[in-house]
């Protein structure tokens, strides 16, 4: 089953007015996959969301469910699970009551409906909460009575909208967890849309990167952060080191580099820090710098860098026992292996 | 004392001396004339002219709340959730009775109700009716005036309940295949009770002191415990007795503002 093609999208836009919030995506969800939309804010991820789930007409382009044109249906009618940004749960209505809504709708009976709430109740590690109204639970038992409410029908897809950015940063981790577990459990393919990076990275099997309305990327989490597609990528996901090239391209600030192979048809190379060593004497690419800044991090820390070009790089070194730590104003050289640079 | 306390002593004062004091020879005047102890009370509350007046005001109070409430929550859901054109209607529609005494607005709906006013002239000419139908001097009419009066009141409360609602909400039971009649019932009117409640609060609590529209527009045959007070005042003086009616009505109000209150805090989301 985790080959399927579930739902495809070709070419789809989206106008507000004049502005473009989305322009020509087109992309492929698998059955069972957990798929990030990652972007910056505006970058029309949400809209893309909300439109997969019809709660927006598209302005172009259409949208299929295995292999059904769904491009006019309603929200209902694709009958798809969401988690809002805030949660939207009925204020009103107790945990239970919130998690039986969908099921009401859908008519069940009181006994599977029952069944299913309790079901749901302790899936989402919230028994003895049951009678709770919304307000008197946190923001992360909220948290779990949405996504109980939408996984209550079993939806073929799960869509979630910035499902934590309202939690600290622990909580959030527990939940990163818990909704893995879920995705593990259930084989529901969830669509999931974050800002934070490491997050998209952390819970996907697939991420889609979109900047300005436009998809960038999308890959496996190790495909679009190893092998970024463009600047933005590069740039947006994790800490990346840019390097002009000299003029004659043949390498970095005056020193002479091994330079990826279709390094001539660009102007920069890059280079992931955890990818930077300090030279030893085997080392090819050694590369003179100086040190500008250091921030301690506790088990590491971070320094910054500047080659004889003025341009800054980001390196991180462990605290442990070993080497001290360079003064300010130190020189250095610094060495990578030409694989794990790429040309920009 | 915490120094802010100062401050607000002109205002206490104020009230103090404009309502407390009043209130204070109201309640003695209660209990001293024209026989010291709670004589008064007893006939006030056993004499079946003011019993009835009472039950009546209650009654009376209770529709014109009803009716108020309920046209002010399809006139707030339209100011609310309308279009742009239509929410500029009702929010004319909501202001300018607020600058309309009201006394002209009780001699507006006399012009508009009585046996030879425009509702009747017109029903006339059409043919519709053969004689003049009796819309003043009675109930219907001093319930049209006082709800009339109140709708504007009733507005507020419930159009910030309104405001407050997430939209989020609404879209995540449309999202569950919820139909638009369930989504209000089950959803939008539950989360709007706490704008229910303290509109119905609002109006139910000043519908009972009403004097001026049930005067004009009950012609006498639906006499209210505001008019019963003034009659107990200025026509026959017996001031104890309006002033046990008074503080009836008080306890009686204030009974009911606070298990309305009490309510009030359970439905606040």
């Amino acid at each position: 089953m985790a080959n399927t093609t579930q739902i495809e999208a070709h070419s789809v836009g989206k106008m507000f007015g004049d502005f473009h919030a989305l322009r020509d995506v087109s992309l492929d969800i698998k059955e069972g996959e957990f798929l990030s939309l990652l972007g910056p804010s505006g970058s029309g991820k949400t809209t893309f969301l909300t439109m997969l789930g019809g709660y927006q007409n598209l302005t172009s382009g259409k949208l299929l469910l295995e292999g059904q044109d769904m491009t006019n249906w309603s929200a209902k009618q694709r009958g798809f699970g969401m988690v809002f940004q805030g949660y939207a749960l009925f204020p009103h209505l107790s945990v239970a009551e919130n998690i039986a809504f969908p099921l009401k709708v859908k008519k069940w009976s009181k006994a599977q409906m029952s069944a299913r709430v309790d079901q749901m109740i302790e899936m989402v590690g919230l028994s003895g909460h049951a009678h709770k109204k919304p307000k008197a639970l946190s923001g992360g038992q909220q948290q779990r009575v949405a996504l109980a409410r939408a996984l209550a029908y079993e939806p073929k897809v799960l869509l979630l909208d910035e499902p934590f950015s309202a939690l600290d940063k622990n909580l959030r981790g527990q939940m990163q967890e818990e909704l893995r577990r879920l995705h593990r459990d259930l084989g529901t393919t969830f669509v999931f849309v974050t800002h934070d990076q490491e997050e998209a990275l952390a819970l996907s099997t697939h991420v889609a990167i979109f900047n300005q309305g436009a998809l960038q990327q999308i890959g496996t989490p190790s495909e679009v952060y190893e092998h970024p597609a463009n600047r933005f990528t590069a740039e947006f996901l994790g800490d990346i080191n840019i390097m002009s090239l000299d003029a004659e391209k043949g390498g970095v600030a005056g020193t002479k580099i091994d330079l990826p192979t279709n390094a001539s048809a660009f102007d920069h190379i890059a280079l992931r820090p955890e990818h930077m060593r300090l030279a030893g004497e085997t080392d090819v690419n050694k590369l003179p710098v100086t040190v500008r800044d250091m921030v301690y991090l506790g088990s590491k820390s971070r320094l910054v860098l500047e080659t004889k070009a003025g341009e800054e790089l980001m390196f991180y070194i462990d605290n442990g026992p070993g080497l001290p730590p360079p003064d300010l104003g130190a020189g250095l050289h610094v060495a990578w292996d030409t694989g794990d640079s790429f040309a920009l | 004392m915490r120094p802010y306390l100062l401050l607000i002593c002109p205002v206490l004062l104020f009230l103090g001396a404009s309502y407390l004091l009043p209130f204070l020879g109201i309640v003695q005047l209660s209990f001293t004339d024209p026989d010291p102890g709670f004589a008064q009370y007893g006939h006030v509350l056993s004499d079946p002219l003011s019993l009835g007046v009472i039950g009546r005001t209650l009654r009376l109070c209770l529709i014109v709340t009803v009716v108020s409430v309920t046209s002010a929550y399809v006139i707030t859901l339209l100011w609310v959730r309308g279009s742009p054109l239509v929410r500029m209607i009702t929010e004319l529609c909501i202001m300018i009775p607020f600058w309309i005494s009201i006394l002209s607005r009780a001699f507006g709906w006399l012009s508009m109700l009585s046996n030879r006013g425009l509702l009747n002239t017109w029903l006339q000419d059409l043919g519709l009716i053969d004689s003049a139908i009796q819309m003043t001097r009675n109930e219907f009419a001093v319930v049209v005036g006082m709800s009339h009066y109140l709708i504007p009141f009733a507005v507020f409360p419930l159009a910030t309940a309104m405001r407050n609602v997430d939209e989020r909400v609404l879209t995540a039971a449309d999202g569950m295949g919820a139909s638009r009649l369930r989504i209000f019932w089950q959803v939008y009117l539950p989360m709007t009770a706490s704008g229910i409640m303290g509109a119905t609060l609002l109006v139910f609590v000043f519908s009972i002191g009403f004097y001026v529209t049930p005067a004009l527009l009950g012609g006498g045959q639906s006499v209210l415990v505001a008019e019963l007070i003034y009659l107990w005042i200025f026509q026959i003086p017996q001031w104890g007795m309006a002033a046990a009616m008074s503080v009836v009505l008080m306890i009686a109000v204030g009974g009911i503002l606070y298990l309305l209150i009490r309510r009030y805090e359970d439905v606040t989301p």
